[in-house]
Formats: C-alpha cells, structure tokens, sequence
C-alpha cells in the first residue's frame, strides 16, 4: 500500500493533516489557529456572524467588505476587527 | 412675524454641506446605559452624534448603533485613543467602512492623564484625511492659529476645547475662542469641557456655531433633565448672540427717566 511513498495516496490528500496546513493569525490580538489559506471572511466569523457596522484590518491596512472572500491571510498576519461603540 | 419668532426659522447649521436645525451635536460616551443614552438623545433633540471605533466585543450585547438608527441621527465617527497621526487616519478609514460615512471627528490625544489634543499629529493627520476626501471635523485646543492652519488645510469645522474632556470645567479662555470665532470661515465648535447649561450658553454666545458635548449629560445624575437644558441653553445662546449684547460698562446707565433736579 504505497509504501515507497512516492505514489499518489489511496485517499484523498485533503483527509490528511499535515504540518503546514495551519497556520497562526493573531485576531483582535488574540492567537487563533486557522486552515492554511483561510480568508478574511473566515477570520472574521470567528468572532461574529454579523458583517453590518464591522470594518477589518489586514495587517494596518483597510480591506473592503467586498474583499474579505478573495484575501487570503498568511502565517503571523494581524487582523483587527472593529466597530462602533459609545464614545465622544 | 415677531423677531423672536423668525430669527431661528431660517438658522440652520451648515456643516460638510448639510443642513442641520440643531446646533447641539451629543457625544454617545458615559451613558450608564444604551436606554439611558436614547432618552438623553431624544431630549436634547441632537441631529448628530459621536461614536468611537473599538475591537469587536463577541460577547457584547445591544449596539450603540441600534440606538442611533431608530433616533435617525447622523453618526460621526471619532479617532478616539488615537496617539498618533497613522493611528488616526487607519481608524478614520475603518469607520468610513463600518458605517458608511466619511466624516470623522478627527481627535489625537498627546497623554492620558488631560487627554489634551496633539497639534502636531492632529495637524499630520487632517492633511491626510483631507486628501483621502474626508470631512474632516478637528479636535484641537483653543488655539487661533491652529484652528487657521486646519482650515487653510481643507478641514470642514473646527472644534476647539472649552477645556480638558470630561472635566465639567467650562470655557477656560473665552477670549481665544472668540479670536478663533472672528478669524474662521468655516463652522466653530466648542468641544469638550462643558460642565452646565451655561457653558453651553457661554458658548453660543461668544459666537460658537454648535457645541458637543457629552459627559455634562451622560454623568448628570438625571441624564435626561439635562439633555433638555442643554438643548434650550444653545438655543438661548444663540438668540442672544443674534440679538447682540450690550457693551460693558463700568459704572452704571439708569434705565428709568432721570429725575429733575428741582423736583427732589
């Protein structure tokens, strides 16, 4: 059963856990490990299901709501996710 | 119609290109509660209010922006805790997105302890925000020739302290202010340091064109009593500042007939 190990596995890689598939992000300053590849999208569902009134950083910059699918977050990227509290 | 009834109808605030009938902008800060803070609301008959941009609390309840929605009240962002020009202009950024606004009470505070505005980076950061194709309202000390330094640099007002936020104290410096008043073109607001109704008055006649405030409201202990005081105190102020005040004197003019000599 594919023990050279150079062969395509009898299953589907992407049953397999393998180092390298997570990856750290720091969420409003907390730790979270996410899939490799995860998007803003998913950072921020971490946190709420809801979208209205919330804006998100990607390492100190602005990504546009119509953004958070396509960007996809790297290993040690920082994302802040805020919004509007009483103040002033 | 009598004077007293015209002179107001046709006195709109114009701030950024819109009209408002309120000269009285309320801050959303120290509110005991959101139930609280839609009754302040409600009295002090505000058409504008801040709110501060903060990480998103997962387990916070009710929202700030509910309030405001059902008030139909204008929200102006602030750059609140911000220390530094990038810092300011990244908030003011993520509040256009959040709530769909590119209008910001721009605030860069230097130190915890007055919570004074930084010239320098306020300055930095109006630039900046200006050129982005903010509205940009300034928070700054009372200091004329900043005050036309942001304006010559495209800010839509500006908003000088009466005295440290939150600190009740009144207008420390009504000449400034009044220096500020005479040289701008652009809409003055007295912001910060209003203790009582007559601050607010105060400012309103040295010919402020709003006041914000918050604290004095939000931490009165009857919250709503003084929404509404603070709601006629501007009115009043501002009658008062198109009605135009008597010179001082230094001794006194007799208001009733002189008496004849040869009559005593």
């Amino acid at each position: 059963m594919n023990e050279g190990g150079t062969g395509p596995a009898p299953w589907p890689m992407a049953w397999v856990s393998r180092p390298g598939t997570a990856m750290k992000v720091t969420i409003n300053g907390v730790p979270h490990d996410l899939p490799a590849g995860a998007s803003v999208a998913r950072a921020v569902q971490q946190l709420t299901p809801a979208v209205a009134g919330v804006a998100v950083a990607l390492n100190d910059e602005v990504v546009r709501r119509g953004a958070w699918e396509s960007t996809t977050l790297a290993e040690d990227d920082r994302v802040e996710v805020l919004t509007a509290v009483q103040g002033g | 119609m009598a004077d007293h009834d015209t002179a107001l109808l046709d006195d709109a605030l114009v701030l950024g290109g819109e009209k408002f009938g309120s000269r009285l902008i309320m801050g959303t800060g120290g509110a005991p509660s959101l139930d609280v803070l839609d009754q302040a609301l409600a009295a002090s008959g505000t058409e504008i209010t801040t709110v501060a941009m903060r990480r998103l609390d997962p387990v916070a309840r009710g929202s700030v922006l509910d309030v405001l929605r059902d008030r139909n009240v204008k929200v102006l962002p602030n750059t609140a805790g911000c220390f530094t020009a990038g810092e300011a202009v990244l908030t003011a950024r993520l509040a256009r997105e959040a709530l769909g606004t590119d209008w910001v009470k721009l605030e860069v505070i230097s130190d915890e302890r007055t919570l004074l505005p930084d010239p320098i980076e306020t300055f930095d950061a109006a630039e900046r925000l200006v050129a982005d194709g903010f509205v940009v309202l300034p928070y700054i000390g009372d200091d004329p020739a900043l005050a036309r330094r942001l304006e010559q640099a495209g800010c839509a007002a500006v908003m000088p302290l009466g005295a440290p936020i939150g600190s009740g104290l009144g207008i420390r410096n009504p000449h400034n202010i009044e220096l500020i008043v005479e040289a701008a073109t652009v809409p003055v607001i007295l912001d910060a340091g209003i203790g009582t109704a007559s601050d607010a008055a105060l400012a309103m006649e040295l010919g402020c064109d709003a006041v914000l405030l918050a604290s004095a409201v939000t931490r009165a202990r009857r919250p709503g009593l003084m929404a509404s005081a603070m709601r006629q105190a501007v009115v009043a102020g501002r009658m008062a500042r198109l009605a135009g005040r008597i010179p001082r004197r230094r001794y006194a003019e007799a208001s009733s007939p002189a008496i004849e000599p040869g009559a005593r």
